[in-house]
């Protein structure tokens, strides 16, 4: 009994609440919502928004290890989730071949994703990662754009001699059991929808662990170090341009994996649902969820994206409420008197609860 | 291995066609505790910039501990031993008053990537003598109590004080403290004065210090070189210094 009290208090310690609260949020949100599934009480809608929003948390976690802690701006994640969802449907359709399991192919084909998009972060990274702020963003930018135009001129098909590519016609040349599986501006064609809203949590949580544990380590404050300043970083002996390769690999790698489950929950997939406008929306999860804060990007993307589902009943005023709503809360979030509130309510209820205030 | 912990020969730097720098040669031995001063604009924090590879000389040597650090780059320089503070603090102001100085043992500590994303027991036995380390160095500095205190919020003498044990946590064998005193009161002065001596004797290593406060300098310097215009005007002592005619005219004018 003590035991497990040492151990919650140690969980709830200012050390480790963050990251509690987040895997806490996570969990009960899957076990509200699955047992919603079981019991029938949860509406189609909200049902093919699941894999999405799982996707597009990850997505946004991973540009938060950018914007929040590397402090740098990234406007290429719709590239890299179009790498991961493009390839991810490719390994899929090719180890699907040969492995019968669908759990297995799924995680080999996530991986698969997350690697490609990882080595597409560290070949942009290279040169790219010399330059800061604005500049950084724009080349980021451009990779998206270049990426989702290759997309769009890409065929791959398989046939039982393995893979075949070919650019902007198509030449694949496969043997007559051959199938295609990329058909260039018509997009991917997904042969079984193998992510499902548990593959999704788990993603999650994955990149949740991988992001905690990385920051709350030496290379996690070596990032953090490079983004306060690097003159100083440098002076200390930090290699700065190495550690935000790392930061920018790592998130390549977990947008890419966020892209592969987003691609195997449709059926058909298109390059031009990957273009600067994603990007810019998982960006606004990011800012709205608050720079560096993982909870605070999980919330933000769950309600960005069922604000315009639940005002379907509003029609040609959605987008309009949603625009609205969105600078309602970066006003309320920047008001020092409403801020200044919110912080007294906080107080109060630790007064009300002193048994809670940890050391 | 040469006597001399720090040893520059004929030392300069151009900036297009303005010599900010010229003919610097200076020795600090192991355990000196050195002033370098001068009037605003002499090129004392060039010198530091030069030191420490933030700029890159035009002419001259720079020996530490006997090798030539001429093709080493900033992150080589400190692991060679080289610790710095600057002028205006640049502090790692979002993180924690600790993690600044975790960051300052970065090389000291080995775990890999992989520890740290798999929690390893080397991971979690590092970090744990890095959180001893970063307190006993804290503790020096009276900075204990604002362990987990963002580091941008501390008063400004404390922000100057982490500096100093976050550039000693890199386990240098010179220390450069760039206007260590600037923005102190006499009070905080007098202290500084105290821990300078302190962590010379305690760490065995060498201070090459830049200050305008005389006080101070003449307080705990053992020498001093004066710099006029990028050019030494003289080495000596402190009485040396007080008494030279033409370091009073460099300050004071004709």
């Amino acid at each position: 009994m003590k035991k497990i009290e040492e151990t919650l208090k140690k969980l709830f310690s200012n050390q480790y609440r963050q990251r509690t609260v987040s895997y806490l949020i996570v969990v009960l949100a899957y076990v509200i919502i699955e047992t919603a599934i079981r019991t029938g009480n949860i509406s189609n809608t909200i049902k093919s928004l699941l894999i999405p929003t799982c996707s597009y948390i990850v997505a946004a976690l991973a540009l938060n290890l950018l914007v929040g802690y590397l402090g740098d701006l990234c406007l290429g994640q719709a590239g890299f989730m179009a790498v991961g969802a493009f390839f991810g449907v490719v390994a899929a359709a090719f180890f699907a071949k040969y492995i019968s399991s669908n759990v297995l192919v799924l995680i080999l084909a996530i991986v698969v994703g997350g690697v490609l998009s990882g080595a597409c972060g560290a070949l942009i990274g290279i040169p790219v990662l010399k330059l800061q702020g604005d500049y950084l963003a724009i080349v980021t930018l451009a990779f998206c754009q270049i990426i989702k135009t290759l997309l769009l001129n890409l065929y791959v098909g398989i046939d039982s001699r393995g893979l075949h590519f070919s650019f902007i016609t198509d030449n694949t040349n496969m043997d007559p059991d051959g199938v295609l599986v990329i058909k260039g501006a018509i997009g991917a064609n997904v042969t079984k929808k193998l992510s499902s809203f548990t593959a999704g949590v788990l993603l999650i949580l994955f990149a949740l662990f991988v992001i905690y544990n990385l920051i709350n380590s030496r290379h996690g404050r070596a990032i953090q170090a490079c983004r306060d300043n690097r003159i100083a970083a440098s002076s200390v002996g930090i290699p700065v341009n190495k550690y935000k390769l790392l930061a920018f690999v790592v998130s390549a790698i977990l947008t890419g994996m966020a892209g592969t489950l987003y691609g195997l929950g449709f059926s058909s997939l298109k390059a031009s649902k990957f273009d600067f406008n994603l990007s810019i929306l998982i960006l606004v999860y990011v800012v709205l969820g608050g720079l560096g804060n993982m909870t605070g990007t999980i919330v933000s993307t769950t309600l960005l994206l069922v604000i315009p589902e639940a005002l379907r009943a509003f029609n040609d005023y959605r987008m309009i409420i949603y625009s609205i709503v969105l600078i309602a809360v970066m006003l309320i979030s920047n008001n020092a008197t409403i801020m200044f509130y919110l912080k007294r309510c906080k107080e109060y209820c630790r007064k009300l609860f002193p048994k809670r205030r940890t050391e | 291995m040469s006597e001399y912990v720090l040893e520059t020969k004929n030392l300069g730097i151009d900036f297009g066609g303005l010599t900010a720098v010229n003919n610097f040669s200076i020795r600090v031995e192991k355990g000196d505790i050195y002033g370098l001063i001068g009037p605003n604009g002499a090129g004392k924090t060039t010198v530091f910039n030069m030191l420490t590879k933030v700029y890159e000389p035009s002419r001259g040597t720079i020996l530490v501990n006997g090798t030539d650090i001429g093709k080493m780059s900033t992150i080589e320089v400190s692991r060679i031993g080289i610790a710095r503070t600057f002028q205006n603090i640049r502090l790692f102001s979002e993180l924690n008053v600790e993690d600044n100085v975790k960051i300052g043992f970065h090389n000291s500590i080995s775990y890999s990537l992989a520890d740290s994303l798999l929690r390893t027991g080397k991971f979690h036995s590092e970090e744990k003598d890095l959180h001893e380390k970063a307190l006993e160095l804290l503790g020096i500095f009276k900075l204990e109590e604002f362990a987990d205190h963002k580091a941008g919020s501390l008063p400004y003498g404390a922000q100057r004080r982490l500096e100093i044990a976050r550039a000693l946590a890199t386990n240098p064998c010179l220390l450069l403290l760039d206007e260590p005193a600037a923005g102190m009161n006499p009070v905080e002065t007098q202290e500084l004065m105290d821990t300078i001596k302190q962590i010379r004797d305690r760490f065995g290593i060498s201070i090459l210090l830049i200050e305008h406060d005389m006080k101070l300098v003449m307080g705990v310097c053992e020498k001093i070189t004066v710099l006029n215009f990028g050019q030494v005007l003289m080495n000596g002592t402190p009485e040396e210094v007080q008494n030279d005619p033409e370091v009073i005219k460099a300050y004071l004018g004709d």
